[in-house]
């Protein structure tokens, strides 16, 4: 009997102060971070209304995002995707073509560790899903590099807009090297089959791409993120 | 609540009052391939094993019907024997804002 209640005393204190953490985020996130990103919902419904939006949603964030990743970025922010939120604000013509305009991309401020602790507690609260996201989507297989980047860049044309390496890949979309330490792997299954369904102004088009083959793509984007980038 | 978000997410997609015109979706969506200027030369051509079309070339954007190009923007390079590097934009853009870019791509290459 003494130890349930001592195990309750700390379950119960554990629990609180994890709803202390998130709450003080809840804050944190309102003041520091609503002026760019939707923290209610709901999704952007007119093309107009999604391209003045100025930084990624994050109303479903809980379901989209690893907390470490959050909290580690949060402190030391790096740029994802190359040419800033939406490219087409973040591009000019140069003399042997179009190039990012860096001067017009804004830095992403940094937290410190409390605050990043705090708001990557708050984001994962965040689940206004606009779509069902169904628990193990990915089947968790692997596979290896060579059919990955076959999948990935031959057969769907995904290279065209993401870098599946440092320098080597399209501009405009978020670089995807490091989108499965980022992303859990559920969603990337679910936006994969339907980057319309999480977004429908979206600027990912669906592929229709077959369930046997989104499997393989997040396992190759899996493989990716083992990778040291560094 | 999910139905009733998708049936507005339909219902503003396939509603003419909501789109966006075609250059307006040439700018969001043809911009990172084909440039701003449509000469082919957007951001991400440089990894890329096809380059894509020049949309300001007259000669080659008069020998493809308006028809090929609603079908290339709609289902993709593939349905047309051309490169995977050009995605299928049909859930994206409804069949009235695709024939908009068609509209738009004649005024590029001047070849209306």
């Amino acid at each position: 009997m003494k130890y349930f209640a001592q195990t309750s005393f700390f379950i119960t204190a554990l629990t609180l102060s994890s709803l202390a953490l998130a709450n003080s985020g809840s804050t944190l996130l309102k003041e520091r971070c609503a002026s760019c990103h939707d923290l209610t919902g709901p999704v952007a419904q007119t093309a107009a209304e999604a391209w003045q939006r100025k930084a990624p949603d994050l109303f479903y964030a809980g379901i989209k995002y690893k907390r470490e990743w959050l909290t580690n970025w949060l402190i030391k922010p790096t740029r994802i995707r190359p040419a800033g939120y939406l490219y087409f604000n973040h591009i000019k013509p140069g003399p042997k073509g179009d190039v990012i305009d860096k001067a017009s991309l804004v830095k992403h401020p940094a937290l410190t560790p409390s605050e990043a602790e705090k708001a990557s507690a708050a984001l994962m609260k965040l689940n206004q899903s606009p779509t069902e996201l169904k628990q193990g989507e990915f089947n968790g297989k692997s596979i290896s590099m060579s059919f990955g980047e076959m999948a990935f860049d031959k057969f769907n044309g995904c290279m065209g807009c993401h870098q599946i390496e440092p320098g080597y890949g399209g501009l405009s979309g978020p670089e995807v090297y490091t989108v499965a330490n980022r992303l859990q792997e559920d969603f990337l299954v679910s936006f994969i089959r339907s980057p319309q369904a999480w977004n429908p102004n979206s600027l990912m088009p669906n592929r229709h791409v077959k369930e046997a083959n989104i499997q393989k793509l997040v396992a190759y984007l899996v493989a990716l993120g083992k990778e040291d980038w560094k | 609540m999910k139905h009733l978000n998708l049936l507005l997410i339909s219902l503003f997609i396939t509603n003419p009052l909501f789109a966006a015109n075609g250059e307006e979706n040439y700018k969001a969506y043809c911009w990172q391939c084909h440039g701003m200027q449509g000469d082919g030369m957007g951001i991400n051509i440089e990894n890329m094993s096809v380059q894509p079309r020049d949309h300001t070339d007259k000669k080659s954007m008069s020998a493809r019907s308006d028809a090929e190009l609603f079908k290339v923007i709609k289902e993709g390079g593939l349905s047309i024997d051309k490169s995977v590097l050009m995605p299928p934009w049909a859930d994206v853009m409804s069949d009235a804002e695709i024939k908009a870019i068609v509209q738009y791509l004649r005024k590029l290459c001047d070849c209306g």
